[in-house]
């Protein structure tokens, strides 16, 4: 942190400014509406008390294995600073190969099939700029993960939300899709196991998704960055099912399952076809992923990286049980999440709106958690509460939003 | 052994003082589930005792720790168990073990000083009849103790909200 003495003072605002440039934005950028995890960010750290537990992060509370660090550490040493292939380099690809069919039974041609990303966030980007043509209509489950939307109006097209509810596990239901399909439906975007409700499908559960998605000759951007987190039975790849590999534009990455966020190290697997096109976009924009985070990545899908990994989901899932009982202990409604680190209670019994109960619970309960209602339809009424966090801590969290509950009767 | 009751051990070993309430819930067990394993451990001596994990250095009264290199002649029918047993029973010596290679008995002394871990080491440990010899070593600084680092972090870099 710099110290505000030491700030340059060119960098601060200045007054003189006119501030006429707003007109020279394109539309599409101008129009993308500011995030609400952003507003309720700025909220949080505007009130400066140290004593704010926070369930509002989206990453794990581990620290990237050290086995993975040091092996990046060790190629910095050795002068590994050099681009690699577009596509990321080819051990690597080799290795998520193999890991993907190990884990998931899916089977992708490293040197065709699969491309190396800035994080699984630079995957849906070049999976939705590569599809997305003006007025194609982008089918997505909500509440979701906060990105979809904006991305695809950048490239003109419209994203058609489809409500999911908390009495179907936030399960997206074959009957609720068929009723948002119309003839400018183009992509199905999957995202399970789910930020932010933990819901998962199973390969059953999915099954008649993929009937549908085949009779309206659809495309599926499946991203499945939680899918190392599962708690009950291994996750099912879209990509698995009967029929559906050339059609899904799989998504994933280290972040979550190996603790590698600020890494930024993700991968897309596809049709030949649609991955060469991600290629070129990724290749006139970002060149290929960082040299060093390859080379971590690499290290994270070796043997000692993967047994870390479990170690991890071993005290999520310890975690996840003690927030849920808790939740329920205190009178809320909240569903067992299957996956990811997030449980999704309902606040609706508080009469409360979902952003008025987190401003009240952050100003008078001191903890910080994501109202539902910035993950799109249905988010309205819950609380998105990331158990990635010390038992001790979410303990203290939970008797304090226990008191807080107490103090609205 | 069972899994709950390694999972007990797991989670006991990073928090002493976690109830079981809370243990039967994060590993999906029964309060009288856990209540009765970790009761079994403790009859068992799988659980020895519920102590604290101390950083003496931040402590006013310092301590000095010293492990010692013990050589010694193993007794006819009894090998090393006579003569561990009249070390360990001493209060100064905090962990006894038995080596494979050049040395025979490791040994932990703790004094007030260095003084005191000396002279426990000249008056009592070299004059018992079997050591041959020792070789003693101060420990300087503890970085990790029993898989905990003592080392203080700024824990949590995250930021308080995300997506």
């Amino acid at each position: 942190m710099i110290k505000d003495e030491e700030k340059p003072k060119v960098a601060l605002a200045d007054p003189s400014r006119s501030d006429g440039m707003q007109r020279y934005l394109a539309s599409h950028a101008r129009e993308i509406p500011p995030s609400g995890i952003r507003r309720f960010f700025d909220l949080v750290s505007a009130s400066k008390d140290k004593d704010i537990i926070t369930l509002g992060v989206g990453e794990p509370d581990f620290v990237t294995p050290w086995r993975v660090r040091d092996a990046a550490v060790y190629s910095l040493e050795k002068g590994k600073t050099q681009y690699s292939p577009n596509a990321g380099m080819l051990e690597l690809r080799e290795a998520i190969g193999q890991y993907l069919y190990n884990q998931f039974n899916l089977t992708y041609d490293p040197g065709k099939e699969m491309v190396v990303t800035v994080g699984g966030s630079e995957g849906i980007d070049l999976a939705l700029r590569a599809l997305i043509e003006p007025g194609d209509e982008i089918l997505v489950p909500e509440p979701c993960y906060i990105s979809y939307s904006p991305i695809t109006s950048l490239s003109g097209g419209v994203a058609v939300g489809i409500e999911t509810f908390a009495e179907d596990e936030f399960k997206l239901t074959p009957e609720s899709l068929r009723a948002a399909i119309t003839p400018k439906s183009k992509i199905l975007v999957l995202c399970y196991p789910s930020n932010p409700t933990g819901a998962i499908m199973t390969y059953e559960e999915m099954l008649p998704i993929a009937k549908i998605v085949e009779e309206h000759d659809l495309i599926v951007i499946s991203d499945e960055i939680y899918a190392e987190l599962t708690f009950n039975g291994k996750h099912a790849s879209f990509a698995s099912l009967p029929g559906m590999k050339d059609r899904t534009i799989l998504v994933s990455g280290f972040s979550k399952a190996f603790a590698m966020t600020g890494w930024r190290m993700g991968y897309a697997c596809g049709h030949p076809d649609l991955i060469s096109a991600m290629l070129k976009i990724h290749q006139y924009t970002i060149m290929c992923a960082p040299t060093m985070g390859q080379v971590a990545a690499l290290e994270a899908l070796t043997k000692g990286g993967l047994e870390e990994k479990d170690r991890m989901m071993e005290s999520y899932n310890q975690r996840r049980r003690l927030v849920v009982q808790g939740f329920r202990d205190m009178g809320l409604d909240c569903h067992e999440p299957q996956g990811a680190f997030y449980a999704f209670p309902s606040i609706r019994s508080t009469g409360l709106t979902s952003e008025q109960f987190a401003e009240k619970l952050l100003l008078e309960g001191k903890v910080a958690a994501v109202p539902g209602h910035v993950f799109g339809k249905g988010g309205e009424g819950f609380l998105r509460c990331c158990y990635a966090t010390s038992v001790a801590q979410l303990t203290e969290a939970m008797e304090r939003i226990n008191l807080f509950l107490r103090s609205l009767e | 052994m069972n899994e709950l009751k390694l999972s007990i051990l797991d989670l006991l070993k990073e928090d002493a003082r976690l109830s079981a309430a809370t243990i039967a819930t994060m590993l999906g067990a029964t309060e009288e589930e856990v209540s009765a394993a970790i009761a079994e451990m403790e009859q068992d001596h799988v659980i020895v005792k519920y102590a604290t994990v101390v950083n003496w250095s931040k402590v006013d009264d310092e301590k000095v720790t010293a492990l010692i290199e013990v050589e010694c002649t193993p007794e006819r029918g009894r090998g090393f168990e006579n003569i561990a047993e009249r070390i360990y029973l001493y209060p100064e010596v905090k962990s006894v073990y038995l080596m494979s290679g050049a040395f025979d008995l490791l040994v932990e002394i703790e004094g007030k000083n260095l003084k005191e871990v000396a002279s426990f080491v000249s008056n009592k440990l070299s004059t018992i009849e079997s050591v041959i010899s020792t070789k003693t070593f101060f420990i300087l600084k503890k970085y990790k103790q029993d898989g905990i680092i003592f080392e203080e972090f700024e824990d949590d870099h995250r930021l308080l909200v995300s997506p």
